[in-house]
């Protein structure tokens, strides 16, 4: 094997891709033989740095310096300046937004700063396509301890003593799980990954399985020991076809170093993995939906009990654990359950991942300590919110989450604080919010989402759900009225109440938080027929304002509907009954003489 | 056993009880829609998808549903409080939200599940309006109708369909709001392998599934000149018809059934026992012949046309082993197209022959082209007992007031082994009774053959005929018959002789029968009137109809001879699986 004085890390995550991060792969490669050093720096795409707000992401190691949204037309510089000349590239280091400081490693950046990366310990760090780089960040060292030196129970209790929790969104013991199924006696059982991601906005399994797929397939291996079952399944998203083809990969070296198949590393111990596509619904990330579209049956949930753990896949003992759940399942072996028990609350142990997006500075992956509060997120982590505007309202746990107003940021993040606030922790989606987005459109967006995911099972998902969109569908066309908001709450109170599955018991909870936390802007709405945030089309009009007009005639030509009219050099009017308020007008109006009301 | 609480009342169930069960122990009526048990059928649907018996449980976050909660230890249960109470309203009413409110003009109107729950919660208006779901009809087949605009997805059809009959036609498509039960490929049911049983109907709890209806067009044949209208009726009829007149299940009401019928203008009155007899002469002559001759055994029966379609997709390597014996009213309808109506002097095309029937696939039966001789059918309509039921009430007879009338000869009189065909096992038992006489010369001194009876869904007996232990199976169910039928392919059993009916019970339990909304006592209480049918008949033994061997004597000479099988014997059709 070479050994390289340096290393150019190069972020290899579906983000970065779609930002050309292969071809900055090739130019550095092809800088770096034409240098004649392609024997002494290596080039390696990594998995996901996080920072995607900047990226592409280039790293370089040993001298710590983190370079953001680099192009394919830099490698030239950076092969020459600081690879050949040891000279940083000024012009590509992080700039702090406050005070414009140029902040040459990742560890100085507010952005990594307050984070604890334990499920996201490898990614940017390794080459996820290449077993070696993994083994040699003491990868599979945790299953082999495993196998020569503890007994099923053994495991179990560590991970019971450690405090971890699922991490797909209820926030179930994952030790208990474990316990359940090893308790069950039977000829086969079953370990499932639920990586079905489906969260808009929410991508921290994806970049766990892109950045570091064998941190999941040990673990699997690990519980397979843990609970007697020898045969793993990853459900994964066809739309993930990075993840699929790293993870293919991932198994295929696995088996070739005996680290899964027969008799694993010498042990008595079997367990072989394989993959089973999802189709893209939504609902499928459900444990018993999930089951069902494994078995090849409609995925729809099935009751509960009996759980997983006793009757799973076919109808056998079954774990099933999300990817996150399973990433920090081996340095929890490693280190101890008391180290990971250290980091957290007093309930909600260890560290979470969470997918910032929306009216941010910096949209991306942190995985934070437990117990951190949502403004820490936000204005540290997050950088604030957006081209300087207001913050309204954070939307946390993916479409079944609620959306918490600025008075209740200095919550901490905790599997019980987050559900007594109206939200839940859920898969991590962060979703940011301004003083621009309509709260009343906001809740019927993720409504609109889960009316279109609902499995169609049960009465109150399949109906209620549709109805409740309705009612938020007149409210926002001005056509509602204030029983309509007892209707929601009565109808929100029931489906949650008497859903089959936790997609319909959640689904009402954009309402039902908005309702709560902005009800104020429900009444607009309803009362005053006004959108205060000026999103709802049905709502706004486009105006021209006569005193500001100068008759340039700009709004007239390029409006498609050719609603305004005026002659030129005097003030323009726009026929309101036409008007598709698309807001070209607007948009085109060099004096700002058209305004929304 | 479990210790629990239901409504303040302490209560020992067994394991494994559900809440609803065990509330049913205390009085305690928890309202349900999707759930239908009907155990002893194998057909359990505990999807719990309907979320209508929601109740509270204690230290459970959410509502849990009653029918499919295993009680345990320490439970308590409150099925009454206001939570409760209020989920149940509101499920209701947003199922109505999206049901259309033409219950006036509906075919399960009085008789619907939906509409009684509506009316037992007092349901006076619906709060949440808005889209209604609209799909395509289809009535492409002979037999029955969907109207999925009236489904409720309560996935009832579904299980029935797939889990019992595993015919597997029906499956639930598309997602949320636009959920539907639909057929492969959207196929229209005519082109499925759907066997018509209506099983699927008969367990439907709205209007989304119904027969075609041919009451009509039989009101108009009866009244067209010059038309003589025969009507024939089927061995579970009479036991099941007087349900819809509110008369308890398992009344005899033969007698008044044919008053009904001559009420309602039928020339005929005429009774498909009697072709029953004739089928079992054909049938046991066949059995006979391939014992003697060394033909393919066993013999499999052929007169339920819902077991003969879900052979011809399921099982077409097997085509040579059902008997070749047309089903009785097809013999029915194929004699009086011949001997009958030059006995009664009518044109055979002036002719009609209208089959009453327990069943939905004697309507596609029916239409089969090879039962149409000279593009005439045997059969020309067929009513379902719903059918006459609406009939009868329709003409506005006091039904429990007619006088007991006799059927009309010569096709009319008929044997206790005939009336038994309406129920599982009955079948194989009349042929039995016939063959075993045939071959052995000896008169059986009980003509009751206990070991067939019973309502398991795959009985086996042995019956010692001359030296031979004769090995007979019995199967109701489709999805018995495929279990059957596959350890025959397998090689696991041989039998001689097998009977299959396609519904749970045999015809009494047919797809046309009066709705039993998951009564499996109504089904028991049939089966006890066919037996007790049987019992009252002075004949008991096929042969031994004078009618039915004046018929061979008159005109089709020897049985299994050349005129009969001209007449009385059919051919199947390989079909696709889908």
């Amino acid at each position: 094997m070479n050994r390289y004085r340096m290393h150019l890390m190069v972020c290899g995550g579906t983000g970065c891709r779609s930002s050309q991060s292969v071809q900055i792969v090739e130019n550095l490669n092809q800088e770096l033989k034409k240098a004649g050093m392609d024997q002494e720096v290596q080039v390696v795409t990594t998995g996901c740095f996080g920072f995607c707000e900047k990226g592409p992401i280039v790293k370089i190691y040993p001298d710590n310096i983190f370079y953001v949204e680099v192009k394919p037309t830099d490698a030239a510089e950076i092969v020459a300046e600081h690879v050949v000349k040891g000279r940083t590239v000024q012009r590509l280091v992080y700039k702090d937004p406050a005070g414009g400081k140029q902040i040459p490693a990742s560890t100085d950046m507010p952005f990594y700063g307050q984070q604890i990366r334990i499920a996201l310990r490898n990614c940017g760090l390794i080459d996820p396509e290449n077993i070696d780089e993994y083994i040699s960040v003491d990868g599979y060292q945790a299953l082999g301890k495993a196998l020569s030196t503890m007994t099923q129970q053994q495991v179990v209790d560590t991970l019971k003593k450690s405090g971890l929790r699922g991490r797909g969104g209820a926030g179930f013991p994952t030790g208990l799980k474990w316990q359940a199924a090893l308790k069950q006696k039977s000829d086969k059982k079953y370990i499932v990954c639920n990586a079905d991601e489906g969260d808009p906005g929410a991508f921290m399994d994806r970049s766990v399985l892109e950045g570091d797929p064998h941190s999941v397939i040990e673990a699997m291996a690990i519980a397979g020991y843990a609970t007697g079952a020898d045969e793993g399944i990853v459900y994964v998203r066809a739309e993930y076809p990075l993840a699929v083809k790293r993870l293919k990969i991932a198994i295929a070296q696995a088996e070739e170093y005996g680290l899964l198949g027969k008799e694993i590393l010498g042990s008595k111990f079997s367990f072989r993995i394989r993959l089973s596509l999802g189709a893209g619904a939504f609902v499928c990330g459900e444990e018993t939906a999930l089951l069902n579209s494994v078995e090849g049956s409609r995925g729809e949930p099935r009751m509960k009990p009996p759980f997983p753990a006793e009757k799973g896949l076919f109808g056998k003992p079954t774990i099933i654990n999300n990817v996150e759940t399973f990433a920090n399942v081996c340095p929890i072996l490693l280190n101890g359950p008391e180290w990971f028990a250290s980091i957290g609350t007093e309930k909600s142990k260890g560290t979470k991942v969470f997918a910032l997006s929306g009216k941010i500075n910096n949209v991306g992956l942190a995985e934070v300590p437990m117990g951190i509060t949502l403004r820490e997120i936000v204005e540290n982590i997050g950088g604030g919110v957006r081209d300087g505007r207001t913050f309204k309202a954070v939307q946390i746990g993916g479409p079944s989450g609620g959306c918490l107003p600025k008075s209740l940021l200095d919550i901490p993040i905790d599997y019980e604080s987050l559900s007594a606030a109206g939200a839940m922790m859920g898969s991590g989606g962060m979703i940011v919010m301004d003083d621009t987005d309509c709260m009343v459109n906001i809740a019927k967006y993720y409504l609109d989402f889960t009316v279109d995911e609902s499995c169609g099972k049960c009465t109150p998902c399949r109906v209620g759900n549709k109805r409740l969109f309705e009612i938020l569908e007149r409210i926002t066309d001005g056509k509602g009225t204030m029983k309509d908001l007892d209707d929601l709450e009565v109808l929100g109170g029931t489906i949650r109440d008497a859903s089959l599955c936790q997609l319909g018991q959640t689904a009402p909870n954009p309402v039902l938080s908005t309702l709560k936390h902005f009800r104020d802007e429900y009444i607009a709405h309803i009362v005053d027929k006004r959108c205060p945030s000026g999103v709802c089309q049905n709502l706004i009009h486009y105006v021209v304002v006569a005193d500001k007009c100068i008759g340039c005639t700009v709004c007239a030509r390029n409006c498609p509907v050719s609603c305004i009219s005026g002659e030129r050099k005097t003030a323009h009017v726009i026929d309101q009954e036409r008007c598709t308020k698309c807001g070209v007008c607007f948009s085109k109006c060099p004096v700002d003489a058209i305004v929304k009301e | 056993m479990v210790n629990l609480t239901i409504n303040g009342s302490a209560l020992v169930v067994p394991d494994g009880s559900t809440i609803l069960e065990a509330a049913k122990r205390v009085g305690i009526h928890i309202p349900t829609l999707c759930h239908l048990d009907l155990h002893e059928m194998r057909m359990v649907n505990q999807v719990a998808s309907c979320r209508v018996c929601m109740v509270e449980v204690e230290n459970r976050r959410g509502l849990v549903p009653a029918c499919s909660t295993t009680v345990t230890e320490g439970m308590v249960v409150k099925t009454d409080t206001i939570r409760a109470l209020k989920a149940r309203r509101i499920v209701v009413e947003l199922l109505l939200s999206d049901h259309p409110s033409d219950c006036l003009i509906c075919e399960r109107n009085r008789n619907c599940d939906l509409q009684s729950l509506a009316a037992d919660l007092g349901i006076r208006e619906v709060k949440f309006k808005g889209a209604m779901s609209t799909y395509k009809r289809d009535d492409s087949s002979f037999s029955l109708v969907r109207n999925p605009d009236k489904c409720i997805l309560c996935r009832r059809c579904e299980t029935m369909c797939g889990e019992v009959q595993t015919v597997g036609v029906y499956s639930a498509v598309d997602r949320g709001f636009m959920t539907t039960i639909g057929t492969a490929f959207d196929l229209p049911m005519k082109d499925t392998a759907c066997t018509f049983c209506g099983q699927c109907v008969s367990v439907c709890p709205t209007g989304a599934l119904t027969e075609v209806d041919n009451t009509r067009k039989v009101l108009d044949v009866l009244n067209r000149p010059g038309k003589v209208v025969i009507a024939q009726t089927a061995p579970a009829i009479r036991v099941a018809l007087g349900e819809e007149f509110g008369m308890e299940p398992g009344t005899r009401v033969t007698g008044k059934m044919v008053s009904a019928l001559r009420r309602i203008g039928f020339d005929y009155v005429m009774d498909t026992d009697f072709a029953a007899d004739l089928t079992i002469i054909e049938e046991a002559s066949e059995f006979v012949h391939r014992l003697q001759h060394g033909g393919t055994l066993p013999i499999l029966t052929s007169c339920c046309p819902a077991w003969v379609k879900f052979f011809e997709h399921n099982f077409p390597d097997l085509l040579d082993i059902p008997s070749t014996c047309k089903s009785p009213h097809e013999m029915f309808g194929a004699v009086a197209k011949t001997y009958l109506a030059t006995k009664l002097g009518v044109d055979p095309k002036n002719l009609v022959i209208v089959s009453i029937m327990p069943c939905l696939a004697k309507k596609y039966e029916a239409a089969r082209p090879e039962l149409s001789g000279e593009g005439e059918q045997n059969v020309d309509y067929v009513l379902s007992t719903r059918e006459l039921g609406r009939m009868i009430r329709e003409s506005g007879m006091d039904f429990a007031n007619l006088p007991e009338e006799e059927f009309d000869n010569p096709m009319g009189q008929s044997s206790g082994a005939a009336a038994i065909f309406g129920t599982t096992g009955g079948v194989i038992e009349a042929a039995l009774r016939t063959a075993y006489e045939w071959l052995t010369g000896n008169r059986l001194e009980n003509v009751e053959f206990a070991q067939l009876r019973g309502m398991e869904g795959i009985r086996e007996a042995t019956v010692r005929i001359n030296d031979l232990d004769v090995k007979i199976a019995i199967a109701h169910g489709l999805g018995n018959a495929r279990k059957l039928l596959e350890k025959i392919q397998r090689g696991d059993a041989t039998y001689h002789a097998i009977e299959i009916m396609a519904c749970p019970g045999g015809c009494i339990g047919g797809g046309g029968q009066p709705y039993h909304h998951g009564d499996i006592e109504i089904l028991k209480k049939r089966a006890a009137a066919i037996y007790s049918e049987d019992r009252a008949k002075t004949i008991r033994r096929s042969h031994e109809n004078q009618d039915v061997m004046r018929l061979y004597g008159e005109f089709l000479g020897t049985p299994y001879g050349e005129k009969a099988h001209e007449l009385l014997h059919t051919s199947y059709t390989k079909r696709e699986k889908v």
